[in-house]
């Protein structure tokens, strides 16, 4: 999976596809969001991305505390670094777009600050591990300390932007022009944008694995 | 392997060929600006592909930076 060619492949063609069919294909006109609609191709597309990436480090999480091989504490750090770039790069999308749709940049909806907190949580994941200089310790209470990241994501980003007020879609009273998702846009978000962006960031993040193993591999052939 | 994968794309685009006959238009009440003009003169195609030469321009480095580190693992085994 690693090093194999066929899914860079397919995340280059599903990307290609959501640029292009994602601005010339057909979207429903809608008040106020006008040609906007579009951005769902790419900031929801994030946060898509970001969860899998989660999802995957708190896995290699779990595997490096039932065996502590070094190799899943790098596949833990590395695919959560690319799930907090992602996360990142949807919280400027989402206030780049809110600006316009929602008149402003920033107005302390329930999920933009859930996001953030969640983010936060993750970056706290970061400082944590470099606090600690013993690599066993660093990446044993780096593994424990990513459940706990990971478990926070529910309240932040799934439970509570749902039970509140929101103007983002989903939540009580929600957005009336999310009601539910055209289909014509779903055939560029679901083959398109998750599998496109998704593979991007693992590609990202697989080139990342492979240069920290090969910096580990010299680190034990010097000693 | 390939045979999954050979019937995932198979599965993929029966699905993208019965997408028309799923996709219904509804009339909006009221008529809503969109950038209809815009597509209609051809301009949108500039933005298009400004965007595809930024997406392939940074494919073109990930790729070249994997081939890179292929090398380095290469080497170092």
């Amino acid at each position: 999976m690693l090093r194999q060619k066929w899914w860079k492949i397919v995340c280059v063609a599903a990307l290609l596809y959501t640029f292009i069919a994602g601005f010339l294909g057909p979207v429903p006109a809608k008040p106020i969001l006008n040609e906007t609609i579009r951005n769902l191709y790419f900031h929801v597309a994030m946060w898509f991305s970001m969860m899998i990436f989660f999802i995957v480090s708190v896995i290699y999480s779990i595997k490096y505390l039932r065996k502590p091989n070094p190799v899943f504490d790098i596949y833990a750090l590395e695919y959560a670094k690319a799930g907090i770039v992602f996360g990142c790069l949807g919280v400027l999308t989402g206030s780049m777009w809110a600006g316009f749709a929602w008149g402003a940049f920033w107005s302390n909806d329930p999920k933009q600050l859930g996001a953030i907190i969640a983010l936060l949580i993750y970056l706290a994941y970061l400082v944590l591990r470099n606090s600690m200089t013993d690599m066993d310790k660093r990446a044993r209470i780096g593994a424990v300390y990513n459940i706990f990241a990971f478990a926070m994501l529910f309240p932040t980003i799934w439970i509570i932007p749902r039970m509140v007020e929101s103007l983002h879609p989903g939540g009580l009273g929600g957005n009336p022009a999310f009601k539910d998702l055209d289909p014509r846009m779903e055939a560029v978000f679901w083959p398109g944008a998750v599998p496109g962006w998704c593979l991007l960031g693992v590609w990202i993040t697989t080139l990342r694995i492979r240069l920290q193993l090969v910096v580990e591999k010299r680190i034990l052939s010097n000693a | 392997m390939h045979k999954k994968i050979y019937v995932f794309v198979v599965l993929v685009s029966c699905w993208l060929l019965a997408l028309p006959a799923l996709a219904q238009d509804s009339i909006p009440a009221k008529k809503v600006e969109m950038a209809d003009r815009l597509r209609a003169d051809g301009k949108i195609y500039v933005v298009i592909a400004v965007l595809v030469i930024i997406l392939s321009g940074l494919i073109l480095y990930v790729a070249r930076l994997d081939r890179k580190i292929g090398k380095i693992e290469k080497e170092i085994s």
